[in-house]
C-alpha cells in the first residue's frame, strides 16, 4: 500500500446544499498533500469526514488499508481552522487532558508534553492559564496537543495563521521533521507561497468538486505553456522584436534588470526545443536572461477555478 | 474507546474548581440566613407594637369585651358625641376609632358598628374585633332567651374520627400534610434543580462553542459522549452544591438560634404557618403522635427509591434539552426563544403539583400528568406520598425513560450539527432540518 488515505466517491449533502460531490483523493503515504480550494468550496467538510465528525452521504474511505472506523480517531491528529482552547483551563492540565482523549496514558502524556515544551521552548507555562496567553503561544499549544500522540495522518488546516515569521518557520520545520519521521500530512492554507514549498501532492476542490490533483511537479508540468523570459542587450530593440514576433509567439516581460535591456515572453512550439531558441538568441546580442517560465500554485490555483467557472456556465 | 470518565472528570473539576461557583457555594447559605434573620427580625418589631385602639360604644351593651392584650390596647370613651371621639382618637394617633351606635343590638347585620382610622385597618385586625363582639352578642342572646349557658356548653361534642385503611393501617387527618409537605419537596427540590444546572450546561456547551474548542474535542470523541459527560459532570458538581448547601444551611440556622436568639420557629412561610395552625389544636400531643404515625404511614422506600429514578429521568430529560439549546446558539442572549418551551411544562407541572395534587392525588388530571413525560417526574413525585399504584409507576418511568432516550438522540443530533454552526441565530425550522443531517 503506497496509499495512506484513500477517499473514494465521497459526497455530502446538507439539505439542499451538497457540499461534496462524488470527491476522490488519494493521498501517498509520507507525503505533505495540499488540500487547496477557494472559501467554502468544500475543503473543511472533507477533512470533517475524515476526521469523522461528518458522516459522508456516500463514499468509502480507508485509512492505511482498512476502512476509516473509531480506532483510527488515535491515528489522526487534526488541528482545525476554528481553533481553540478552554480558556479558564491551565496549560498543561489542559494539555493532558486533550492527549487523554486521544489515548495517551497519562504518565506517557506528560513525558511528551515535557519534551515538546522545552522543544518549542514553553516549558514555563505549564501553570498558565490560556487566556494569559497572547495569541501565537497558545497557537503553539495547540500545535503540540495536535502531534503529541505521534499519529500516523496530521491534518493542519492555516497552521500558520497567528503565527510570527520566525515562529511559522519553526513550526514549518517541526511539520517536515514529523514527516521525516514518517508521518503524512494533509496541509490546507490560502498561502500559496507555502504550498509550493512544502507540498508534494496536491488537489484542488472548486463548487464541491475535485478540479484537480496529482503530484505538485506533473501538475505544473500539465499546466506550463513552453513559455521563456528573456533579457537581451542590443542595438535595436523594435527590430528585434518584429523579427521575434514574426517566428515565436511573444508578449512583453516585465522584470528587473541592471541595464535596459529588451525583455520578452517567448512561448514556443510543441515542436520547438528551448535550445534552438537560445541558440537563435546568442547570434542576435548579449543575453542576460533566460528562463523557463513555470506556472506558480497560485497562477495554477487561480487559472483552474476560473476555468471551472467558464464551463459551468 | 470510551472517554465519558475523562469529560465527566474535567466538567466535575471545572465547575467545582471555579471561582464563582465556590463563592456561590459558601455564599449563598449565608445569604439566605441572613435574609430569613431580617425578615423576622422585621416581623417580630412589627409584633412588638402596641396599637391603641378608641372605642365609643353607645349602646352600652360591649363595655366588657374590650380587654388590653398583648399588642392591642382599648381605651374606652364615653359622654361625647362622634365627631369628638374621631378628634380624640386622631389626636392621640391611636390606630383607629370602634364605634358602636345606640341602636345595635346584633341582630342587624353589617350595620351600625363602623371602624374608623387614618389607614385602612389591617384584616387580622378587624377579624379580631368581629370575633369578640360576635361571641359576646350570642352570649348575651342566649341569656336573653333563656337558654342555660352552662348546659350548652355542657352538650357539646367533640368528634375525631379514626382513619383506618382496610389493611388495618391507621392514618389521620395530619396525614395529609406530611405527605403535601414531602411530595412539594420533592417536585420543587427537582424543578429548582433543573433550572439552576440546566443552565450551567447550557452554559459550559455556549463556551465550548466561543472558545472554538469544539472541533479538537469533537475529533477524538463522540459529540453524544461529550453531550453525556457534560450532563453528568455537571449534574455531580450540583449535587455537591446542594449537599453543601444543605449541610451549611442546617449548621448556620443552628448557630443562628443558639447565639442570636432568633427563634427559627417562628421564621416561617406563609404556608408553613397555615399548617402550623391546623396542628395547633388542644389535643397537641396527640397530634405530634399522629405526625409521627404520618410519617410512618409514608410509603417511605417507594418514595425514596421513585424520587431517585424520577429525579434522574426527568433531569436528564431536560438537561439534554438544555444541551442542544446550548448547541445551537452562538451567545447566551440568543437562548431567550427556545427557553420557552423548557420552562412552560417545568411550571405547568409544578402547578398542577400544587393545586390539582392537593385536591384530588388520584383524579384524572393529575394520573394523566403524572405520565406526560415532561410533567411526569415533578407531578408523579409529589403524588407518590398519597399511595400511587406501583404498575402506575412502572409505566411512567418507563415512558420517561422511553422519551428520554428520544430526546437524547434528539439532542445529540441538534448538538452535533450545532456545535460546528457560527455566526447565525437558528430557527425552529432549521433545527428540524438539522436533524436529517
Amino acid at each position: 500500500m503506497s496509499n495512506l488515505l484513500e477517499v473514494q466517491n465521497v459526497s455530502k449533502h446538507f439539505g439542499d446544499f451538497k457540499a461534496l460531490n462524488n470527491v476522490s483523493i488519494e493521498i501517498p503515504k509520507g507525503s505533505i498533500f495540499g488540500l487547496l480550494g477557494p472559501n467554502g468550496a468544500g475543503k473543511t467538510t472533507l477533512i470533517r469526514v475524515v476526521n469523522q465528525i461528518t458522516m459522508p452521504d456516500t463514499g468509502i474511505i480507508s485509512l492505511d488499508g482498512e476502512p476509516l472506523g473509531q480506532k483510527h480517531i488515535m491515528d489522526i491528529g487534526y488541528l482545525p481552522e476554528e481553533r481553540g482552547l478552554y480558556k479558564s483551563m491551565k496549560v498543561g492540565e489542559q494539555a493532558l487532558y486533550l492527549a487523554q482523549l486521544k489515548g495517551l496514558s497519562k504518565a506517557e502524556a506528560k513525558k511528551r508534553l515535557k519534551y515538546w515544551f522545552e522543544r518549542l521552548e514553553i516549558g514555563d507555562w505549564w501553570n498558565k492559564k490560556i487566556q494569559e496567553l497572547s495569541k501565537g503561544m497558545a497557537q503553539k499549544i495547540q500545535f503540540v496537543v495536535t502531534v503529541l500522540h505521534e499519529p500516523k495522518l496530521l491534518i493542519f488546516d492555516e497552521p500558520f495563521s497567528g503565527f510570527d515569521p520566525i515562529n511559522a518557520n519553526l513550526i514549518k520545520d517541526e511539520i517536515l521533521r514529523l514527516r521525516e519521521n514518517g508521518a503524512t500530512v494533509i496541509f490546507s492554507t490560502h498561502r500559496m507561497e507555502s504550498v509550493e514549498e512544502l507540498c508534494d501532492d496536491i488537489a484542488l476542490i472548486h463548487k464541491s468538486n475535485k478540479i484537480l490533483d496529482g503530484k505538485l511537479a506533473d501538475v505544473k508540468r500539465q499546466y506550463k505553456t513552453n513559455t521563456y523570459e528573456i533579457g537581451i542587450k542590443c542595438n535595436d530593440h523594435n527590430l528585434l522584436e518584429k523579427e521575434l514576433a514574426s517566428k515565436f509567439i511573444v508578449s512583453k516581460a516585465n522584470f528587473k534588470t541592471l541595464d535596459d535591456d529588451l525583455k520578452l515572453n517567448i512561448k514556443l512550439q510543441q515542436d520547438e526545443k528551448p535550445n534552438d531558441l537560445l541558440s537563435y538568441l546568442i547570434r542576435k546580442g548579449q543575453l542576460s536572461h533566460f528562463v523557463e517560465l513555470i506556472p506558480s500554485v497560485n497562477d495554477i490555483f487561480i487559472q483552474a477555478v476560473k476555468h471551472n467557472n467558464l464551463q459551468n456556465i | 474507546m470510551n472517554h465519558l470518565p475523562l469529560i465527566i472528570k474535567r466538567e466535575y473539576l471545572t465547575k467545582v474548581k471555579n471561582k464563582s461557583f465556590i463563592i456561590m457555594t459558601f455564599l449563598s447559605p449565608l445569604i439566605f440566613i441572613t435574609f430569613i434573620a431580617i425578615v423576622s427580625y422585621l416581623t417580630q418589631l412589627n409584633k412588638d407594637k402596641v396599637r391603641s385602639i378608641f372605642v365609643l360604644d353607645e349602646s352600652g351593651l360591649l363595655s366588657s369585651v374590650f380587654q388590653n392584650s398583648e399588642n392591642t390596647s382599648y381605651s374606652l370613651i364615653e359622654g361625647v358625641t362622634l365627631n369628638d371621639a374621631k378628634i380624640i382618637a386622631k389626636e392621640a394617633s391611636g390606630y383607629g376609632l370602634l364605634h358602636i351606635d345606640t341602636v345595635f343590638n346584633g341582630m342587624q347585620k353589617n350595620k351600625n358598628v363602623t371602624f374608623y382610622s387614618e389607614d385602612s385597618p389591617s384584616l387580622a385586625v378587624i377579624s379580631s374585633l368581629e370575633n369578640r363582639i360576635q361571641t359576646e352578642l350570642t352570649l348575651q342572646n342566649r341569656i336573653q332567651q333563656g337558654i342555660d349557658v352552662n348546659k350548652l356548653a355542657a352538650s357539646k361534642v367533640n368528634v375525631e374520627i379514626n382513619q383506618e385503611s382496610f389493611e388495618g393501617k391507621k392514618t389521620s387527618k395530619v396525614d395529609n400534610v406530611v405527605k403535601l409537605v414531602f411530595g412539594g419537596a420533592a417536585g420543587y427540590l427537582l424543578f429548582m434543580f433543573i433550572i439552576i444546572y440546566g443552565n450551567m450546561i447550557m452554559r459550559s456547551v455556549i463556551e465550548e462553542k466561543t472558545s472554538r474548542i469544539i472541533e479538537v474535542i469533537i475529533s477524538s470523541v463522540k459529540p453524544i459522549q461529550l453531550m453525556l459527560g457534560k450532563i453528568i459532570g455537571t449534574s455531580l458538581a450540583g449535587i455537591t452544591q446542594f449537599v453543601i448547601w444543605v449541610v451549611l444551611g442546617a449548621l448556620l440556622i443552628t448557630l443562628a438560634s443558639l447565639f442570636l436568639g432568633i427563634d427559627v420557629a417562628q421564621m416561617q412561610t406563609p404556608q408553613q404557618q397555615v399548617v402550623a395552625q391546623a396542628m395547633q389544636s388542644p389535643e397537641f400531643n396527640l397530634q405530634i403522635q399522629n405526625i409521627a404515625l404520618a410519617f410512618y404511614n409514608l410509603p417511605l422506600t417507594n418514595l425514596i427509591v421513585a424520587f431517585i429514578l424520577f429525579f434522574i429521568g426527568g433531569y436528564l430529560l431536560y438537561s439534554s434539552f438544555y444541551a442542544a439549546i446550548g448547541a445551537a446558539v452562538d451567545n447566551e442572549t440568543d437562548t431567550q426563544q427556545f427557553m420557552l418551551p423548557i420552562i412552560m411544562p417545568l411550571i405547568l407541572a409544578v402547578y398542577i403539583g400544587v393545586f390539582t395534587v392537593i385536591e384530588d392525588p388520584h383524579g384524572t388530571v393529575s394520573t394523566v400528568f403524572s405520565f406526560i413525560p415532561l410533567t411526569s417526574p415533578v407531578v408523579m413525585l409529589m403524588r407518590i406520598p398519597f399511595g400511587v399504584p406501583v404498575w402506575q409507576q412502572v409505566i411512567s418511568l418507563l415512558i420517561l425513560l422511553s422519551s428520554f432516550t428520544f430526546t437524547v438522540w434528539f439532542a445529540a443530533k441538534i448538538y452535533r450539527v450545532g456545535i460546528l454552526m457560527y455566526g447565525k441565530k437558528p430557527s425552529y425550522k432549521e433545527l428540524i432540518k438539522w436533524i436529517k443531517y
